[in-house]
């Protein structure tokens, strides 16, 4: 299982990084120089912010869920990803930041601001109804905030600008974007990773966690606040896309066999894997102006939802 | 040898400051009233709250330790079942040790009659299965001190008796073995009993001179019944007599 995954990450990301293979041919047949610059500024970027996207939308997803207990939570069901958009819209068209690092800053407080409300309004031992409206609202409020933010914003092009990354698009994003996404992204997710043993034990309960010495408040706030850094940062550049953070932490279980801390490896892989696929199929559509990513992502990972949502409740009614 | 050392321990309205030592290989049963502190003596000891006091198992400190030190010092089984994610019983015995040992995994579904369940999710067994592997769990890394909170509450007589049989084995490898319980009759079983009630251990005896003695009676509001067993006393307020 591990084995497949990994071969199926590695051949996505091949895929993605080489595909279509025409331009290149082409663009080497005038100049060998020209290939190579495709290659590296323009693929290379792409295929490495796409993969660290799924990753740390899979870790993170993975970790709130942990920390929950509740496979509903995730990045953008818990309003973390929108909240990281309204962090980088109100920084790019009305704080005027221009600088990748400082929009990725704006989105992880968005994010921050956002999973820390969820927590004071449903509290963090929540069931799954309270945790699902209460994301709600918070999702609801921050799009709503957003929209606001962007008709209002002293620029006059920033609805129609921002239409091109809110709903996701990995289309022309320089190595500074991608790296001003992934620094952050890729320490917050090691961090992250460092925690798996103890969400492993918190599976048996926060009592016995505690009696082993691992505080659940404490290692919550660090979930939250590394989960919206990484988040917040990959939403600024290349803006919210969902349900990965709510399907590959489940297929991650699959493969950690149910150990919530451990999936969160396997949600990583699992999560490019998605984001690959989603931005491939993006790229191959034949039309004349993009498809944003969260449309694809949304299209299939709604029937996967609705799938989740029947097995809980078959689960619950058992 | 003395194996656990309480100082002080509480916790605010629950627990008044508590002083316990608990000798290697002792079985010692936890009895009281509801929400007499039983529980809250029990977590404050590992540690689960931010309890009072400072809490010892063969001269080290608990608080401060790490979780490998803690898993061979204690083991807490709390009264709640519940696991929140479908993880198999051979995994939840896992998570009771430090690194990954099969043999050792293998003995514990052995001892728990648990083998042909091995690979089924805990959410899908009886409480009383759960049970089982909860105990497992918590005898996996074989601490120094085991601290269980009504493990024997949803058994069958068969495996009560069983689990009592494994405490006495605990014990003669030099666990010492706290138990709460509310089943007076399983008392005999005990080297030693703590009667606790309004946050206090009130009593600290042999069973026998425990439950021989009459502010037992008092405190439990029962009395021996004169055809076996136990029977209750008749409240003294007269507005509750219907």
């Amino acid at each position: 299982m591990r084995a497949l995954t990994v071969f199926l990450l590695l051949l996505a990301a091949a895929a993605h990084f080489l595909l279509p293979l025409g331009s290149l041919r082409e663009a080497s047949a005038i100049d060998p120089g020209l290939a190579r610059l495709i290659l590296v500024e323009l693929r290379l970027p792409r295929t490495l912010l796409v993969i660290g996207y799924g990753a740390a939308l899979g870790v993170c997803g993975a970790a709130l869920q942990a920390i929950f207990s509740n496979p509903l939570a995730s990045p953008d069901l818990s309003g973390a990803s929108s909240g990281a958009a309204l962090g980088a819209v109100l920084g790019g068209y009305w704080l005027g930041f221009t600088q990748p690092l400082a929009l990725a800053a704006c989105g992880a407080a968005g994010a921050l601001g956002t999973l820390a409300l969820l927590v004071m309004l449903a509290g963090r031992k929540v069931e799954t109804t309270t945790l699902l409206l209460a994301g709600l609202a918070i999702s609801l409020a921050a799009g709503a905030a957003t929209s606001l933010a962007l008709a209002l914003a002293p620029s006059p092009f920033a609805f129609y600008d921002a239409f091109d990354w809110l709903m996701g698009s990995f289309v022309d994003r320089s190595l500074g974007q991608a790296a001003a996404a992934l620094i952050p992204a890729t320490i917050a997710v090691a961090f992250l990773l460092l925690r798996s043993r103890a969400l492993d034990l918190v599976a048996l309960g926060e009592d016995v966690a505690a009696s082993l010495g691992i505080k659940a408040n404490r290692l919550a706030l660090e979930i939250i606040a590394l989960s919206a850094i990484a988040v917040g940062a990959c939403v600024s550049v290349a803006g919210a896309i969902g349900f990965i953070g709510l399907v590959a932490p489940v297929a991650g279980r699959h493969i950690s066999r149910g150990h919530p801390g451990s999936a969160m490896l396997p949600a990583a892989a699992v999560g490019a894997i998605l984001m690959l696929v989603a931005d491939l199929a993006v790229r191959s559509v034949p039309l004349d102006r993009p498809i944003p990513v969260g449309v694809i992502t949304a299209l299939f990972g709604t029937p996967l939802f609705v799938w989740l949502v029947i097995t809980m409740r078959r689960r619950l009614t058992a | 040898m003395t194996s656990l050392i309480a100082k002080g321990v509480a916790l605010e309205h629950r627990l008044h400051p508590t002083n316990l030592e608990v000798e290697a290989g002792q079985l010692v049963a936890l009895v009281g009233p509801n929400g007499g502190g039983k529980t809250s003596l029990l977590r404050s000891m590992a540690r689960v709250e931010r309890a009072g006091g400072s809490v010892e198992i063969d001269g080290e400190q608990l608080d401060g330790a790490g979780e490998a030190r803690l898993r061979s010092l204690l083991a807490f089984l709390p009264a709640s079942r519940e696991i929140a994610w479908p993880i198999a019983v051979r995994d939840v015995i896992g998570l009771g040790l430090e690194r990954r040992d099969d043999t050792r995994i293998a003995e514990l579904l052995e001892l728990f009659e648990l083998t042909d369940l091995g690979t089924r999710p805990i959410d899908r067994l009886s409480t009383g299965e759960r049970e089982r592997v909860l105990m497992a769990r918590a005898l996996a890394a074989r601490p120094k001190v085991l601290l269980l909170d009504e493990p024997l509450s949803n058994l069958d007589p068969y495996w009560i008796l069983r689990f009592l049989d494994i405490f006495r084995s605990a014990a003669a490898l030099g666990q010492a073995v706290l138990v709460a319980l509310h089943d007076l009759t399983l008392l005999p079983r005990f080297d030693r009993a703590l009667l606790i009630a309004d946050g206090r251990v009130q009593m600290d005896e042999t069973p026998a001179d425990l439950t021989a003695s009459e502010r037992f009676g008092e405190i439990f509001r029962i009395r021996e019944d004169p055809n076996g067993g136990w029977m209750f006393r008749p409240r003294v307020d007269p507005r509750s007599s219907p």
